[in-house]
C-alpha cells in the first residue's frame, strides 16, 4: 500500500524546507542516485542524499573495501568521488533535470574546505540542503575526527552555516563513536545547524582467519546495517530528549517500515535508508509505503504526529 | 603491436553499456541440477531473460527479508532463453551455499541483467573463448551469439580438477574446437589454460575470458602480446551489483589513457584485457585519478 492508498499525510521538513516524503537515501549508499532510477521513483522519495563530496576528485582506497558481517557490513571506501566540480557539472544537473531533490553531503579535512564546498553549492538548482559529514580526520588536529570533538564539530558547522545559501538547511552528521553524543549534538545546534543526521557508521574491524591479517585495505572500516540499529535508535532518543526542537534525520540499519517507525517514534522527522539499498534497491520506496501503512494502523493521520511519540511518558 | 604499459595504442575498445536497464523481480526456481562441484539453477524470469546479453550477470538476495546476510551475490548469466535464466552457483560461503540449496518451486529475489555485455567480435574474426572453473558458464551464451553472427569459435575450459570444470558440453555443442585443461590432469591436458591458449591464439582475431583474476591476467597478457584484442569478465566481489556501493573497483585504463578505480558491476564486469591493470589490483598507484587527494604522490 502506498501513502496515497492509506491517505497518510507523509509530508515533513528538513530544517524549514518541506518535503513530500520522510524517506531519503543515505550518503554513500546510493552514489548520486542515478543507479537507483530503474528501481525507485527518485522524485517521490524525500531526497537523494548524495555521496560525500570533497573539493578534489578522490580515487578512494585500494580494495578490499568491504567485509560482510552479521546483519551488516564493514566498508572502507575512502570517499571515492568526482570532487565538487564533477558533482556540479554532472551529477546534480542529472538529478535536477528529473525533478529529484538532492541533499548534498560535503566532507573535508579543514574547516575552510567545508566552507568552500557550501559556498560553491549556493543557489544550485535541485539542492535542497547540505549534510555535513564531520566524520573526517581534521588535519589541523593530528587527524582527530571532527565529529568526536564538540569544539571542532561546531567550528565546521558554524563555517558552513555562514557560507551556505540561507535557503539551504545545514544538517550535521554525527558519529556514534563518542562518549556523549548529546554534547556534540548541542554544540552543532548552537553553531547553527538546522538539523542533525544520526548516525554515521561505527568503527569496526574484521580479521581474515586464513591470512591472519585485517580484511580491509584500510584496516578498519565503518560498520553499517541492521546490526547498528539499536545504537542508532538510542542516539536519536537521547538527542531528541535533550534537544526536542532540533530536527533529526534518523538512520542506521533501517530495513523496513517498522524500523523507520521506531526512529520516528524516537524523534526523527525523516529517515535515511542506507545499507538496505544494497540488499533491496527498491528499499526507499518500499519502506515509505510500509511506514505509511504502519502509521495508519496505529491511528496517526500524519507522519508529524508520530515524531517523538515514544517520549510521551517521559515528559 | 600495442604497448601494454603505454597510454595509447590499446587494442580494445571501452565496452559500451547494455541496451536495457535492469529489473528487480521475485522469481521461481523451475529447475535445479548439480553439475560437478556446482549447482545449475534455472529461473522463470522472462523480463530478465528478454533483456539479457552475454557477459551480463544477476544479483541475488540471500535468505529472505530478515536474513543476516545483507549483501547480494552476483553471478554470471549462463543462459537466457524462452523466459528462463540459468546460472551456475559455486557454493563456497554461507550465501552461495544457501543459494545452491534452492529447490524447484522456491522463490528468489533477483536483480538483472546487470553490467556491460561482451562486445561484438571484429568482422570475420575467429573467436577464442577461455573459461576458468565456473567462469566458463558466462561464455555459453556468447559462443552461441558468435556462431549466429558467423564467427568461428574455439574454446578452452580449465579448472583445478575435473570436478571444477563447467559448461564443457554446452561449449562443445557450439564451438569448432574445445580444449580442456586441469591443473592435476584429472581431465584433458595437465596444466593451465594458457597451455592451450598459446596454441590457439595464433588463429584468433579476438579473445573472451571469464574466470579467476590470475587466469584473466595470463590470458589477457598473452593476447595483448600478439596484438589480439581480449575482453575479460571479472569476478570481483560486489556488495550491491548495481553500482552504488563502490566496493568492487579495479584500476582500469580509460579511452583517455588515464587510470580510474572503475566499478566492476557497472563499468564492467567486461573490460578490455589490456585496460585492467592486473598487477595493481589491491593497490593505489599514484597515477590513478584522484590518488593525489588520498595523499599518494608520484615517487
Amino acid at each position: 500500500m502506498t501513502a496515497v492508498e492509506t491517505g497518510m499525510d507523509m509530508r515533513t521538513a528538513l530544517g524549514g524546507v518541506e518535503i513530500p516524503d520522510p524517506v531519503l537515501t543515505a550518503s554513500g549508499c546510493s552514489a548520486f542516485g542515478r543507479e537507483l532510477e530503474p528501481f525507485v521513483d527518485l522524485t517521490a522519495i524525500g531526497a537523494v542524499v548524495t555521496k560525500s563530496v570533497q573539493l578534489r576528485p578522490r580515487s578512494g582506497r585500494p580494495t578490499p573495501r568491504m567485509a560482510e558481517t552479521p546483519s551488516g557490513m564493514l566498508n572502507s571506501i575512502g570517499l571515492q568521488g568526482p570532487g565538487i566540480h564533477g558533482l556540479l557539472a554532472d551529477d546534480l544537473p542529472w538529478l535536477a533535470e528529473r525533478g529529484a531533490r538532492a541533499f548534498v553531503s560535503i566532507a573535508g579535512t579543514r574547516v575552510e574546505h567545508f566552507a568552500e564546498l557550501a559556498e560553491r553549492l549556493r543557489g544550485v538548482p535541485g539542492v535542497l540542503g547540505l549534510e555535513v559529514n564531520i566524520s573526517c580526520p581534521n588535519v589541523e588536529s593530528r587527524g582527530e575526527v571532527f565529529a568526536c570533538d564538540p569544539v571542532a564539530a561546531s567550528d565546521v558547522i558554524a563555517a558552513v552555516r555562514a557560507a551556505a545559501d540561507p535557503a539551504q538547511p545545514v544538517y550535521a552528521k554525527l558519529s556514534p563513536d563518542v562518549t556523549d553524543i548529546v554534547a556534540v549534538a548541542r554544540a552543532c545546534a548552537d553553531a547553527g545547524a538546522d538539523g542533525l543526521s544520526m548516525i554515521n557508521t561505527l568503527l569496526g574491524l574484521v580479521i581474515d582467519p586464513d591470512t591472519m591479517r585485517p580484511v580491509l585495505g584500510g584496516v578498519t572500516g565503518g560498520l553499517s546495517g541492521p546490526a547498528i540499529r539499536p545504537v542508532a535508535l538510542r542516539c536519536v532518543w537521547q538527542v531528541h530528549a535533550a534537544l526536542p526542537d532540533v530536527p533529526i534525520l534518523g538512520m542506521g540499519g533501517i530495513r523496513s517500515g517498522l524500523d523507520a517507525l521506531q526512529f520516528v517514534l524516537a524523534g526523527a522527522s525523516a529517515v535515511s535508508v542506507g545499507t538496505a539499498v544494497f540488499n533491496d534497491p527498491s528499499a526507499p520506496a518500499r519502506i515509505s509505503a510500509e511506514l505509511a501503512t504502519a502509521l495508519a494502523d496505529r491511528g496517526f493521520a500524519a507522519l508529524t504526529e508520530a515524531v517523538g511519540y515514544a517520549h510521551r511518558d517521559s515528559a | 603491436m600495442s604497448s601494454h604499459n603505454g597510454h595509447f595504442g590499446r587494442v580494445t575498445v571501452e565496452v559500451p553499456r547494455a541496451a536495457q536497464a535492469p529489473v528487480q523481480r521475485v522469481v521461481e526456481v523451475v529447475a535445479r541440477r548439480p553439475v560437478n562441484a556446482y549447482v545449475e539453477l534455472t529461473l522463470a524470469a522472462p523480463e530478465i531473460a528478454e533483456r539479457a546479453e552475454p557477459g551480463q550477470f544477476v544479483a541475488f538476495a540471500i535468505g529472505g527479508a530478515t536474513s543476516a546476510l545483507l549483501l547480494r551475490r552476483s553471478i554470471a548469466i549462463a543462459g537466457a532463453d524462452d523466459g528462463v535464466v540459468t546460472v551456475v552457483v559455486a557454493p563456497h560461503g554461507p550465501g552461495s551455499t544457501w543459494l545452491s540449496e534452492r529447490r524447484r518451486g522456491d522463490s528468489v529475489d533477483v536483480v538483472g541483467p546487470l553490467g556491460r555485455p561482451f562486445p561484438a567480435a571484429p568482422a570475420g574474426a575467429r573467436a577464442l573463448l577461455v573459461g576458468g572453473g565456473y567462469g566458463a558458464a558466462a561464455l555459453v551464451g556468447l559462443a552461441a551469439r558468435l556462431r549466429t553472427d558467423g564467427h568461428p569459435v574455439d574454446a578452452v575450459a580449465g579448472a583445478a580438477s575435473a570436478d571444477r570444470l563447467c559448461s564443457v558440453p554446452e561449449l562443445t555443442d557450439v564451438a569448432d574446437r574445445v580444449e580442456v585443461t586441469t591443473d592435476d590432469g584429472s581431465a584433458g591436458r595437465r596444466g593451465m589454460v594458457t597451455l592451450a591458449v598459446d596454441e590457439m591464439l595464433a588463429d584468433a582475431g579476438v579473445v573472451y575470458a571469464c574466470g579467476p583474476m590470475p587466469m584473466l591476467r595470463a590470458v589477457a597478457d598473452a593476447a595483448t602480446a600478439r596484438g589480439v584484442p581480449s575482453y575479460v569478465a571479472v569476478e570481483e566481489s560486489m556488495a550491491c551489483g548495481i553500482g552504488v556501493c563502490m566496493t568492487c573497483v579495479l584500476p582500469v585504463i580509460g579511452e583517455d589513457g588515464r587510470t580510474r578505480f572503475s566499478r566492476s558491476c557497472t563499468e564492467g564486469p567486461v573490460f578490455g584485457g589490456d585496460r585492467v591493470r592486473f598487477a595493481d589490483v589491491g593497490r593505489l598507484p599514484h597515477d590513478v585519478v584522484g590518488a593525489d587527494a588520498m595523499g599518494v604522490v608520484a615517487p
